[in-house]
């Protein structure tokens, strides 16, 4: 795949006369910036640049560790003939040479949202690794690809460097580079207007990343507590739902799953391994290795498939079928755990008079698995009960009905007996550091969140896409959201429906986007706020839940390059000039943190030492034999039948309901992960893309050759509502898929050619997703009802 | 004077996931350029939907035994660490004749930018050290492992005794030392 004979891995850039395809009535999408040329272009290579000299920094201040590589071998060494010394040639050869200094300060991840705790490593001044940390419970000392690509986004030429204020400039909107003084007053002043022409609950915000904790005390202080993650409706949310329906509790994240100690693991569609969950991936490696009995439901043959024993390639969209066919497998044989049933459930008769007919062999024509199939892992899974996972998956936003199949997982479960229990759910614990005190939240007269509970009953968190909705449409006239805060959040690519977006802005009176990347989203900003990356940054404490609670620091290995800054100091200098200096009382983050972390008996300066620790336990992992357990639910059980969701007028019992399917000639369109990519949001950075550059259509041969389709040429593609993709995708034929499917990974095919090496490379799944299901319990917008198929002329 | 060592490298292909973290842990330990690696994955996939197999490997330099880019380096430049067996090249002997790429069978060498060759050291810097190769140190499946194959102890020789393995290309004779569980 990549040996050095295919030294193309650079980066060509893709011709495209297209650069102002956004031109959208208003507000422009604004992809030019005359004034701030990329310091270096891409051809070069990136150890020799020079990207903007950082500044030497200040060890007393910043309590780095130093490590003095001492004249390492000269002495030690035997001088034989043949033995390599140390010396001016090995310079060229060896990256530590005798003399350097070495330098690592701790922080933790922010290239996903497992935030691996870690060190980043300078050599000399001069940024050089990040590795994982080994006391973390979330890496275990080895951070995956994207963790140890880190310093890609550091080194990313594209970043965003000075603040950007949009104006107008011979007839034509343009952004002009400001001082943050005048960023910040802009933003000041426009809020205030805001609150007294609209009030202050017309300021929505959407987010992603630790980085946002200021941004949100500041909204809640201006009066507003609209704060939307894509994360929620366009991810995990009907997991979150599914559980929180069935337990009374949610499965957090890192997830509670206990997969190091499982016997029997069952991924329905969760591709752990090309999704890298740190953490999960080195479980599942150490459960492989103990010989777990591993079970892979999935129409293509991810990598998880190939490590497992049981592939059961389904037909996509039927999973709720063969969850309904296991669970009566295991009812009707009596293989469920009686005694854990008869403790913690309520509903099991109604269960089993609801699945009585959901046989194998009704399930065979609808999923295409074999009855046989079905049966003997149906048996397998109650073998190896407790000790059984059936993974709930992370990204689950599917077909709409995503609730009520994870409730079908959330079930299947509880017949095993594994929740609560080794091998299956743990029971998590996290550290609680008590919030540096500020005065109380001003009340908001109104939220537009009012209107998303009216609407979904369980989106337990706001809906980013139907805040979106309700800026473009408000459900009240005296009720709109006038501004957008966004925040490390690309929406144009985590929302669907990308052209709702862009009109939900043209409503906006203000329009503010923090970022670190120049983004799609931030193309149609007023104010651009550059944020400095998570290296050159501290942040709030990680208090991430796990088996037992630990706390880790992210503080700052490099000066931040450019004219960037961390969000704290944005929000402290903003607040200032609102007059909400009361609710940021610390004088900076190190007094912040030190507070905060002086209250579990640690501080700063032994943070900066230690970069995680771990905490006393809070009690078992597991339930004990014959606990008495009270669940977070209406009846205290674990609820198989759930009375709120059938007095809600809801299936009280997941139930399977066909989707519609491809049209003659169209193939149904999955996305999912790459081990090399987080989002949209890696898919610009130097190191990410010499990785993988772009992303590829994967067809199965006979589809291939019906259409004449050679491996490795480019298509666009085109969906049932005749959309047609901006970029062609190469494709890759494969057996690997199912013949009735396509599959992408997600984050590709940038359109603002502002993001130069990630600008035209590979196509966008979400702007083929013109269909979007969304859950009726939760929000969650299904994406996978959507059907491509090829168009090879003219690309 | 310490016992001479062969230093192995033995990957587990049941556990591999192809995640590429050795590639990128490789890059960022021993800065190498833009544009090249010093080690990259192999995805083969073989049979047909749905009865397939799928393996990936991690692949480098293999520091062979019989080494064919020492034999075929006229300077010097390429040469065998007589304390480790890794083979290694030296900079400043090196002319970039490129005569040990073309005798490599793994193409597992290329000419930096300044001229010279280079590739994988199985990061003698850090095993002088104690340590594991950055690759090995990073992989989080662990399906790496580094050692000395003249200890029957060390972890290396005792799972070449316990499983199954394959070298790649044995045909050349090279007598590679990175060895493939399957």
């Amino acid at each position: 795949m990549w040996g050095n004979s295919c030294q193309g891995l650079g980066v060509e850039a893709l011709q495209s006369g297209s650069g102002n395809a956004f031109k959208w009535a208003g507000r422009d999408l604004i992809i030019s910036r005359p004034e701030c040329a990329p310091p270096f272009g891409i051809g070069e290579a990136f150890p020799e640049c020079t990207i903007q000299p950082y500044l030497e920094t200040d060890m007393s201040v910043n309590r780095r560790e130093f490590i003095k590589i001492g004249a390492l071998g000269l002495g030690s060494m035997s001088l034989a003939p043949k033995v390599f010394e140390w010396g001016p040639s090995a310079a060229k050869t060896f990256p530590v040479q005798p003399g350097d200094v070495v330098t690592r300060a701790p922080t933790y991840c922010e290239i996903c949202f497992w935030k691996c705790a870690g060190w980043a490593y300078t050599k000399n001044g001069r940024p050089w690794k990040i590795i994982g940390h080994d006391e973390d419970l979330h890496s275990h000392g080895r951070l995956c690809t994207r963790g140890s690509s880190g310093l890609g986004l550091y080194n990313d030429p594209d970043r965003l460097q000075r603040p950007l204020i949009r104006v107008e400039k011979d007839g034509r909107q343009t952004f002009k580079e400001v001082s943050w003084d005048e960023a910040l007053g802009f933003i000041a002043e426009r809020l205030q207007a805001l609150k007294e022409t609209h009030g202050p609950e017309s300021l929505a915000m959407f987010s992603h990343g630790n980085g946002a904790v200021h941004w949100k005390t500041l909204v809640k202080a201006f009066g507003a507590n609209c704060i939307a993650a894509p994360s929620f409706a366009q991810c995990r949310g009907p997991r979150a739902a599914g559980f929180y329906l069935t337990y009374g509790e949610t499965v957090g994240s890192p997830e509670r799953t206990d997969i190091e100690n499982s016997r029997c693991l069952v991924l329905i569609g969760s591709h752990i391994g090309e999704n890298l969950h740190n953490g999960q991936v080195q479980e599942m490696s150490k459960a492989l290795d103990r010989g777990t009995e591993v079970i892979v439901v999935d129409p293509r043959f991810s990598v998880a498939a190939s490590k497992a024993r049981h592939w059961l390639p389904i037909k996509p969209a039927t999973d709720v079928a063969l969850l309904l066919a296991w669970i009566n497998v295991i009812l009707e044989e009596d293989l469920y755990d009686r005694d854990y049933v008869a403790r913690y459930t309520v509903g099991l008769d109604k269960l089993k008079e609801a699945v009585r007919e959901n046989t194998p062999e009704w399930a065979y024509p609808i999923t295409s698995i074999q009855p046989e199939v079905i049966r003997e892992t149906a048996r397998l899974m109650a073998l190896h009960a407790p000790a059984t996972l059936v993974h709930p998956g992370r990204h689950v936003t599917w077909y709409g009905d995503d609730t009520q199949r994870s409730r079908a997982i959330a079930i299947l479960n509880a017949l095993l007996g594994s929740w609560g229990r080794k091998g299956g759910f743990y029971l998590p614990q996290s550290a609680h550091v008590p919030a540096y005190p500020h005065p109380p939240f001003p009340k908001p007269a109104w939220s537009p969140c009012d209107f998303t509970r009216a609407l979904y009953p369980w989106a337990l968190s706001p809906v980013a896409s139907h805040v979106r909705d309700m800026t473009l449409d408000p459900p009240d006239p005296e009720k709109q959201i006038k501004a957008w805060l966004v925040y490390g959040s690309n929406l144009i690519y985590s929302l669907p429906q990308p052209e709702k977006t862009i009109a939900a802005v043209q409503k906006l009176d203000l329009m503010i986007a923090v970022d670190i990347l120049p983004s799609e989203i931030t193309g149609w900003a007023d104010v651009v706020l550059p944020e400095c990356t998570y290296l050159e940054r501290y942040d709030d404490i990680r208090t991430s839940p796990g088996r037992v609670p630990q706390i880790a620091v992210r503080t700052p290995a490099f000066e931040p390059a450019y004219d960037t800054k961390p969000s704290a100091w944005m929000v402290k200098k903003l607040a200032g000039m609102m007059g909400l200096d009361d609710y940021f009382p610390w004088a900076d983050m190190e007094e912040y943190l030190d507070h905060r972390l002086q209250q579990v008996g640690s501080s700063l300066e032994e943070m900066h030492e230690l970069g995680v620790k771990t905490l006393p336990s809070l009690g078992p992992n597991y339930f004990q034999p014959g606990e008495e357990v009270t669940f977070n639910t209406p009846s205290g059980k674990i609820e198989l039948y759930s009375q709120q969701m059938a007095d809600a007028g809801f299936d009280p019992i997941p139930r399977y309901t066909p989707h519609a399917e491809p049209p003659d000639g169209f193939y149904r369109l999955l996305q999912g992960r790459s081990p090399f990519h987080t989002f949209s949001r890696t898919t610009n950075s130097p190191i990410f893309t010499e990785l993988m550059p772009e992303n590829e259509l994967w067809i199965n041969p006979q589809v291939a050759a019906d259409w004449g389709l050679k491996a490795g040429q480019y298509v666009k593609m085109q969906n049932q509502d005749g959309k047609t993709s901006q970029f062609p995708i190469r494709t890759r034929i494969t057996e690997r898929i199912r013949p009735d499917c396509v599959y992408m990974v997600h984050g590709f095919g940038h359109s603002d050619p502002r993001l130069k090496r990630g600008f035209g490379r590979g196509a966008d799944d979400n702007e083929m997703c013109t269909t979007v299901k969304i859950d009726p319990l939760m929000g969650g917008t299904g994406r996978r009802s959507n059907f491509v198929t090829f168009i090879t002329e003219g690309v | 004077m310490a016992a001479k060592k062969r230093y192995a490298m033995v990957i587990d292909t049941k556990l591999c996931i192809g995640c590429g973290d050795c590639v990128v842990a490789c890059k960022m330990e021993n800065e190498v350029p833009e544009g090249f690696c010093r080690d990259w994955i192999v995805e083969s996939v073989t049979g047909v939907f749905p009865n397939l197999h799928m393996e990936y490997r991690s692949e480098r330099c293999n520091h062979c035994s019989n080494p064919p880019c020492v034999h075929a380096c006229p300077t010097g430049a390429s040469f065998v660490d007589d304390e480790s067996n890794i083979t290694l090249v030296d900079p400043d002997m090196c002319t970039g004749c490129k005569a040990c790429i073309a005798a490599c069978p793994y193409d597992a060498r290329y000419v930096r930018p300044e001229g010279y060759v280079s590739k994988c050291t199985f990061c003698i810097h850090r095993v002088r050290e104690g340590l594991d190769p950055a690759c090995v140190a990073s992989c989080p499946t662990h399906c790496m492992h580094f050692g000395d194959l003249n200890d029957p102890e060390s972890n290396v020789s005792k799972l070449l005794e316990s499983r199954p393995f394959k070298v790649l290309a044995p045909e050349a004779g090279t007598e590679p030392n990175v060895y493939y569980l399957i």
